[in-house]
């Protein structure tokens, strides 16, 4: 057993540990905390599988951008949790149940049909010139360049709708509409109106007092 | 004993499992059960990368980036739902979501 194997062990521990107590734990901030503790051992697990560019993107994207945002909701929403947590463990002896077998049935199908070790090809990326990241940038540049843009894309959709779902406007705000201004044209702000050099004076009003016309 | 393939996806196997029991367990709390989603996500993308290094494929990488994007999307917009959920009915409890109900 190598360094590298107890580091494995070490990570996947923590790992598993962490995304116990994501899923148990009685406060949600505590879960999100948990959930970094979680994505950090994995990107720990990816390094050993000299996945670098991957492993850094996933702690600068999760935690940092992720798993805030997180943080932000569950601190901003004031959560009642004893009416979410009515009823927690009842369902817990079929879950455990069937999360068992889901992991047992997996771990026993993987763990004796994957014998596969490191290939020769995997000893060719350890040459010390070989770069992960620019292997990648390599293929999102080049192969995978229209995914990418749609990528782009995606993540802009996505500004957009989080916005316009969340965005509220003020009923009380006076604002003006700069649509209206710019399409404005010279006859909306100037009337010229036709009026005759003279007019006759206006009847008199009636002097019925009931009346209550006001003069014109 | 050396570490294997088996021992990556037998990690990501077990963290599918425990998500899956996450989302049990948490049935009512919406966002608990998008943290869930995001692990189940975690679990997947180490699959991938598993199967990158050992059989010396950078594509897989490439498709662990592309589902990071999508997830990192998917949890922008389910948090903007679930923030407009709360303003809406106060709570966060998935039962009482039964308003389209017949």
């Amino acid at each position: 057993m190598d360094v590298k194997t107890g580091f494995f062990y070490l990570f996947s521990a923590l790992l598993l540990f962490a995304s116990l107590r994501v899923i148990t734990a009685r406060n949600p901030v505590q879960a999100a905390l948990y959930l970094v503790l979680a994505f950090t051992q994995a990107a720990a697990v990816w390094l050993l599988l000299k996945a670098e560019f991957l492993a850094i993107t996933l702690v600068l994207v999760y935690v940092g951008a992720v798993m805030v945002l997180f943080l932000f909701v569950v601190m901003m929403l004031d959560i009642q949790m004893d009416k979410l947590r009515d009823g927690f463990w009842k369902a817990a002896p079929l879950a455990g149940l069937i999360g068992a077998v889901i992991a047992l049935e997996m771990a026993a199908v993987l763990l004796g049909g994957f014998r596969v070790t490191e290939s020769a090809q995997v000893a060719a990326q350890a040459a010390p010139d070989y770069s992960n990241t620019k292997e990648l940038g390599k293929l999102l540049y080049t192969q995978y360049l229209l995914p990418l843009e749609v990528a782009a894309v995606l993540l802009l959709v996505a500004i957009i709708a989080a916005i316009a779902l969340t965005l509220r406007e003020r009923k009380d705000s006076r604002h003006l509409d700069p649509s209206l201004q710019v399409r404005v044209k010279a006859r909306d702000r100037v009337q010229v109106l036709k009026m005759a050099p003279t007019m006759a004076a206006p009847p008199p009003p009636p002097e019925d007092d009931t009346t209550k016309e006001a003069k014109p | 004993m050396s570490l294997t393939l088996g021992h990556f996806l037998s990690l990501g196997a077990i963290l599918f499992a425990l998500s899956v029991v996450g989302i049990f367990l948490n049935r009512r709390n919406l966002i608990v059960l998008l943290m869930a989603i995001e692990l189940m996500l975690l679990a997947v993308n180490m699959n991938f990368v598993a199967f990158s290094y050992y059989l010396g494929d950078m594509h897989g990488q490439v498709f662990v980036f592309f589902i990071l994007t999508v997830a990192a999307a998917e949890s922008a917009i389910g948090l903007a739902i679930l923030v407009l959920l709360f303003r809406n009915k106060s709570s966060i409890n998935v039962e009482e979501l039964n308003t389209l109900k017949g």
